[in-house]
């Protein structure tokens, strides 16, 4: 029993480090019904850049708030260049744009500040609290503890930022319908700025947290692969859906490898969340907090 | 109209002029293409190991003005480690310089499959140093193919050996337990047979955990081991699985000096992301980590001093990465030096000849101590029968900073792994309708 505990522990607390990534993806999709591939590129970028300003004998918060800056710089970009033209072009063109970002992302990011890998301190020890350990026998380490409080941090700021600003609620009003938003005199372009914005700050922790877990290199793009049945599960436009999404993903990982893995030749993890994703798929489509979409004929 | 005749005249002969000028300095430079990787997931191992290999060749051209007088030149086509852009690198590397690409070394070993009846026809030879196939160590069956220095059989035979070093001797190995934590690929799953092979010898118990790519997430595995309790690790990871896999140890609580890493496992871009987790780690290796060595040295003096360094980043020179780059420039310079010694000094080999020069390829301890290179790569000696050439490896602890050398060369455990080759060499042939040749017939 103490064994399953410290399974289902571990893997609740990986899944809000999956869910970090999986909040980038929401944030976008709920503003403008893009689903960016460039995620994950733009969670690399964020680390490098904010590793980069360090190394150059930056202060940390000051790397944080110029790293910050260049993904507001990027979004700005991103919505200049790459969404503006494509306003009215069907999602899968948009799509499709985004999947040519994350190639530009991910190269600029190595053009600009090289391909070593670096190390990245929090100053967060990645090591099990001792009295708990000592006290239950289960290890749950402090770094994964520090990641969940500033997930639930940033996940609550979101929440008030959506449901008690005025950008927020035009941010709603956008992802409700495009047309309809303009209409009412919402600045499209100006919302996609400040999403893409806020989606840049969120790769940036997401890149941070991960960052300091494995190091800062090209594999930050891969943690996107985390994301996306985490999306499924929750829902591609609920905030609350990514964190619920990755508790149910990441438990469920940690004990299928643990527990059924030994059966199947281990190594499932990387497969069982799609498996998991694709079969609630068939239940509910829209994921557990999605929204359901009518059509009317 | 006259004059426009005589200047397009003057122009065709100042063209042909420079055209032929061209052709005769191309007749006398030797054109090494490199399928490269300097972007993309694994850029990191790709531009130090790129770039202390071209800096050694610089070195060469430097110092000696080529190899017994032929300039050595080079082009670098971006694979990003994939496939795809390995073979067509290989097309488009094949026919350049006088004599064609003269060797291919892809640093990929899902390259090296994807171009292996490639090479045979080409006539080009592949050398795929610590990576590829194991059993291509046989080169009765495989005469294209040079896995040198050491395979990854050899090198677990070694580990095996530095374990039982340990432990107090390879009797005290009954009982004990060991953990293989492999990256679930072809390369990952490699070194399973031989792992398995020396467990029922040594009367230890192994345990394969897979890890499935990229590797960044490892907690349940790390908890499998908690709960194996193993008196050793061995962790044979690539990319971002060696960091995150210290990491994960250190959580659970396992000693690092007790996990061994595979050279792909053991570069400072395993250790640095991963912090104080990487202190006291052990990883097996064919070339050692410093910049003290007097091959290195010699690069610093005459090709960084002349800016013509290729290293961006210069405190990456000396680094395990690095330094393994100058491995490989130094088996292609003496493979070339070998084929020259055959076919005539100061000319410019082809591929045919090349694949006789690395056959014929010996870098003794002399040689060795000639070249700058003692203690840095183990001695080598290449065979019709044997294209790995040594299967040495010695051992580094990461020690916070940097790698320190543990053990001199440890040897192979031959007796075990050579019958292993030729079974599955021999399989391969079956497969391939190839009939292996006879060595003592060849020159």
């Amino acid at each position: 029993m103490q064994f399953f505990l410290e399974v289902l522990i571990g893997g609740l607390l990986s899944g809000v480090m999956y869910s970090f990534v999986a909040l980038g993806f929401v944030l976008i999709y709920k503003a403008s019904g893009v689903f960016n591939f460039a995620q994950g590129a733009m969670v690399f970028f964020a680390a490098l850049t904010f590793v980069g300003i360090l190394e150059m004998g930056v202060p940390f918060w000051l790397a944080l708030v110029l790293a910050f800056g260049a993904m507001v710089l990027l979004g700005i970009g991103t919505e200049r260049i790459v969404l503006r033209p494509m306003v009215n072009q069907p999602p899968i063109a948009l799509f499709m744009a985004t999947i040519g970002l994350t190639f530009f992302v991910e190269g600029l990011a190595q053009a600009m500040w090289g391909a070593s890998v670096r190390g990245l301190e929090l100053g967060i020890q990645d090591e099990p609290i001792e009295w708990m350990m000592e006290a239950t026998g289960i290890g749950v380490s402090k770094f994964d503890l520090f990641a969940a409080g500033v997930a639930a941090v940033l996940v609550t700021a979101l929440a008030l930022f959506f449901q008690y600003t005025r950008v927020g609620r035009a941010l709603r009003a956008v992802a409700d319908d495009h047309q309809a938003a303009l209409s009412i005199g919402i600045p499209l372009q100006t919302i996609w700025r400040i999403v893409w914005a806020v989606a840049g700050f969120v790769a940036l922790v997401a890149g941070l947290i991960w960052g300091a877990r494995n190091g800062v290199q090209f594999a930050l793009t891969f943690t996107a692969l985390k994301a996306l049945p985490v999306l499924i599960l929750g829902g591609f436009t609920s905030v609350p859906g990514a964190i619920v999404g990755g508790l149910i993903i990441g438990s469920s990982e940690k004990l299928a490898e643990v527990y059924l893995g030994a059966y199947v030749g281990g190594g499932i993890d990387s497969w069982f969340p799609y498996v998991m994703a694709l079969a609630f798929l068939l239940i509910r489509p829209e994921g557990l907090f999605g929204e359901k979409h009518i059509d009317r004929v | 109209m006259q004059l426009k005749t005589k200047l397009l005249l003057s122009a065709v002969a100042v063209s042909s002029v420079l055209t032929s000028s061209a052709v005769l300095a191309q007749a006398n430079e030797q054109f090494i293409g490199l399928p490269s990787y300097r972007v993309g997931a694994y850029a990191a191992g790709g531009s130090g190991i790129y770039g202390g290999w071209i800096d050694y060749m610089a070195l060469i051209n430097e110092k000696e003005g080529g190899v017994n007088g032929v300039k050595l030149t080079w082009e670098e086509c971006e694979t990003e480690y994939n496939n795809a852009r390995g073979v067509e690198c290989y097309e488009r590397l094949k026919s350049k310089g006088a004599s064609g690409n003269s060797v291919f070394q892809p640093l990929s070993t899902g390259i090296t499959y994807s171009v292996l009846d490639k090479v045979a026809q080409d006539k080009i030879p592949m050398v795929t140093i610590g990576y590829g196939r194991t059993d291509a160590s046989d080169g009765r069956v495989f005469p294209w193919v040079f896995p040198m220095l050491t395979n990854y059989w050899s090198q677990n035979t070694a580990k095996i050996k530095f374990i039982g070093a340990k432990e107090g001797g390879m009797d005290k190995l009954k009982g004990k337990k060991i953990v293989n934590i492999y990256h679930d690929s072809a390369y990952g799953k490699e070194t399973i047979p031989v792992l398995d092979a020396q467990a029922k010898k040594y009367g230890f118990t192994v345990v394969h955990i897979p890890v499935s790519h990229p590797g960044n997430e490892q907690q349940s595995q790390w908890l499998r081991v908690r709960q194996e309790k193993p008196d050793w690790v061995i962790l044979r990871g690539w990319g971002v699985m060696n960091p995150t896999a210290l990491k994960a140890a250190a959580k659970i609580g396992f000693p690092r000096d007790k996990v061994i890493g595979v050279w792909w496992s053991g570069a400072e871009e395993d250790t640095i992301p991963a912090g104080d987790a990487a202190k006291g780690y052990i990883a097996a290796g064919f070339n050692v980590a410093g910049a003290n060595y007097p091959v290195v040295k010699a690069i610093q003096d005459n090709v960084y001093k002349k800016n013509k360094g290729n290293m961006e980043d210069k405190s990456r020179i000396g680094s395990v990465y690095y330094n393994r780059g100058v491995v490989h420039g130094i088996i292609t310079v003496e493979a070339i030096r070998t084929a020259q010694a055959k076919f005539g000094k100061g000319k410019v080999i082809n591929g045919e000849q090349m694949r006789w020069g690395l056959e014929h390829l010996v870098i003794d301890a002399k040689r060795l101590k000639e070249l700058g290179a003692e203690g840095f790569m183990p001695d080598l000696k290449v065979s019709c029968l044997d294209h790995e050439g040594s299967g040495k490896v010695k051992f580094q602890q990461w020690d916070g900073k940097q790698w320190k050398v543990l053990t001199d060369w440890i040897d192979a455990d031959k007796e075990l792994v050579r019958p292993m080759i030729e079974e599955s060499a021999a399989k391969y042939a079956k497969e391939k309708n190839i009939t292996p040749r006879d060595c003592s017939k060849e020159g």
